[in-house]
């Protein structure tokens, strides 16, 4: 686990794949943050397009494998319900964030996230085996991620959690996170991304790097 | 296309409840069928006072036993002659629309067409098991209810088929209305799909902002209209479902409300795996940019008529009470509410 430091690098383009509770507001604040973005849900381009032109303007409404094709980071935020009929085909060969959570008290259970040996990107990887799995922006509440992003430096910017097993990837989503507005703290594993889940540390909390280092560190250890 | 949606619309204002568990005033807690008569007359008092509407959320839990919202809204309906009752909300998915339609149309025969009905799927999932439906089947089952209840509420024969229930052919369902539907809202939460929804229907938009900056919600509002517009479907009214508590000072407000608050999101927090607030995030929400509705009546019309005109809103709904709270205390919040927030928010949006 360290500290994010900041390397320059080209600015990925993203495709958001889910247009529900949190799709719409990552794609609004990638665009916001300079990315280029589209976005998808499970079917006509169309059917998302007003959603599209209001809540992310800048963003192009694309049919699923289109918006993969072009990218290269996708973000997954469809119901993680769903995820069991997802096709990893669709991800193949692509950096995939995961943003979803298992939170059965919540959202129900599903069985495939039943087995409590794995934290449940674990299981995101274990189905998209052609993909690289990263953890984030799972802890903090999609009604929370537009107000509280801050320019680099605040001292009241508020940190997330990226994890993976693959360093490269975990920076890469590292960096689009620091550009949207938010400090990281990067943790090594998918494994470690259990950290992050429902129950854990730092789930819905609002914390600065230094206290979210501290509270995944004393939970880790 | 933006619509100055208060020249269209009237300014309403009422009060929400999920019937929290009350305490007598000795902070013991008093049982379901205690809570459940207090509510009669807190509905009651409502109307006395002349506010606008009285909802009742469905849950079905020892905190929030109203699992039968209509049965009380009936009871208030028999003694008041104003205030108009409804849900807030009705968890369409795990009912039958059939049913939803003939509670609340008799609901509408013995209140003299004061019925409204907020359809959704509010916080909790607890009526999923008990109903024997499976929450992987969510956004199947609320379409497909919803699709049937916007043909039930036409009046008139019902012809439908779907996959979640049997089919009905030239189905006459009663009681029939007397004065054409009553109003239809679609409570979201944050799914821009069931704010395009609820103009498709031509229904209602009740935004449920129960936690974070009320002003994040202006685009969807903005997508309704839009929508409604796509759709071709005359303007519908925009509401807001804020949670909230007054009493005589900010101090005794927020002193009033914070323990209860703290012990009610303690305990859901654990169940379902998130932190406990603070008292800063608690204050946070209560400050002009968040969502908690708590204060002196001058401080809550402040931010009532702050939020609405952001939000194209006509009508603001305060879900009043949290589990612990005495029934005094929330007698007290209605009065409040009714004789010193409505007016000063009509006078500050004038």
């Amino acid at each position: 686990m360290t500290a994010g430091s900041s390397s320059p690098m080209p600015w990925p383009r993203i495709a958001v794949l889910g247009a529900g509770h949190s799709g719409p507001v990552i794609a609004r604040i990638a665009v916001a943050a300079g990315f280029q973005v589209s976005i998808a849900a499970s079917g006509d381009p169309e059917k998302i397009a007003l959603i599209t032109e209001v809540l992310v303007p800048g963003a192009e409404p694309r049919w699923a494998a289109d918006a993969v094709e072009d990218a290269d980071i996708v973000v997954l935020s469809i119901p993680l319900h769903r995820f069991p009929d997802f096709d990893p085909d669709l991800v193949a060969g692509k950096l995939v964030v995961d943003v979803m959570n298992y939170w059965p008290p919540v959202n129900g259970v599903v069985e495939m996230f039943e087995d409590r040996r794995y934290s449940s990107s674990e299981i995101v990887q274990r189905r998209l085996v052609r993909s690289t799995v990263v953890k984030t922006l799972n802890h903090i509440g999609y009604h929370e991620m537009e107000d509280d992003r801050r320019p680099a430096g605040s001292p009241e910017r508020r940190a997330l959690g990226v994890a993976g097993d693959a360093r490269s990837a975990v920076d890469a989503v590292a960096e689009v996170i620091e550009r949207i507005g938010y400090d990281t703290v990067r943790l090594d594993s998918l494994s470690a991304g259990r950290l992050l889940q429902p129950g854990g540390p730092v789930f819905g909390k609002s914390l600065h790097r230094t206290e979210f280092e501290l509270a995944v560190r004393a939970t880790a250890a | 296309m933006t619509t100055n949606a208060s020249a269209r619309f009237p300014l309403l204002l009422g009060l929400d409840t999920f019937g929290d568990t009350t305490n007598d005033a000795a902070g013991r807690p008093l049982t379901h069928a205690q809570t459940i008569r207090n509510l009669v007359e807190q509905g009651v008092l409502a109307d006395q006072l002349g506010l606008d509407f009285f909802g009742i959320g469905e849950h079905h839990t020892d905190d929030w036993p109203l699992s039968a919202a209509d049965v009380v809204l009936g009871a208030i309906a028999a003694r008041t002659k104003r205030i108009h009752l409804g849900s807030a909300v009705t968890v369409l998915s795990s009912d039958d629309p059939v049913r939803v339609f003939q509670r609340y149309s008799t609901l509408n025969a013995i209140s003299g067409g004061r019925a409204e009905v907020v359809l959704g799927r509010g916080s909790s999932i607890d009526s999923f098991p008990l109903f024997g439906y499976d929450l992987a089947n969510y956004e199947t089952l609320f379409e497909e209810k919803v699709n049937l209840f916007a043909e039930l509420i036409k009046g008139g024969p019902v012809t439908w088929e779907g996959t979640t229930r049997a089919a009905l052919i030239n189905q006459d369902v009663v009681p029939h209305t007397e004065s054409g539907p009553f109003p239809v809202w679609i409570g979201v939460g944050g799914s821009p799909q069931s704010v395009v929804r609820a103009a498709h229907y031509g229904f209602n938009l009740m935004l449920a902002i129960i936690g974070g900056s009320p002003s994040r919600f202006a685009p969807f509002s903005r997508l309704f209209e839009q929508a409604l517009a796509k759709f071709e479907q005359p303007p519908r009214p925009i509401g807001v479902h804020g949670p909230g508590h007054v009493a005589a000072t900010d101090e005794t407000a927020r002193e009033e409300f914070w323990p209860y608050y703290l012990d009610v999101f303690r305990r859901i927090g654990k169940t379902r795996g998130f932190a406990t607030p603070t008292k800063e995030q608690f204050l946070h929400e209560v400050g002009p940019h968040g969502a908690l509705y708590i204060g002196s009546p001058e401080t809550v019309a402040q931010k009532i008529a702050a939020n609405l005109p952001a939000l194209h809103a006509t009508r603001f709904d305060l879900k009043y009470g949290m589990g612990g709270l005495s029934h005094e205390a929330l007698m007290t919040n209605i009065e409040l509410y009714a004789t010193q927030v409505a007016p000063r928010v009509r006078e500050l949006m004038e």
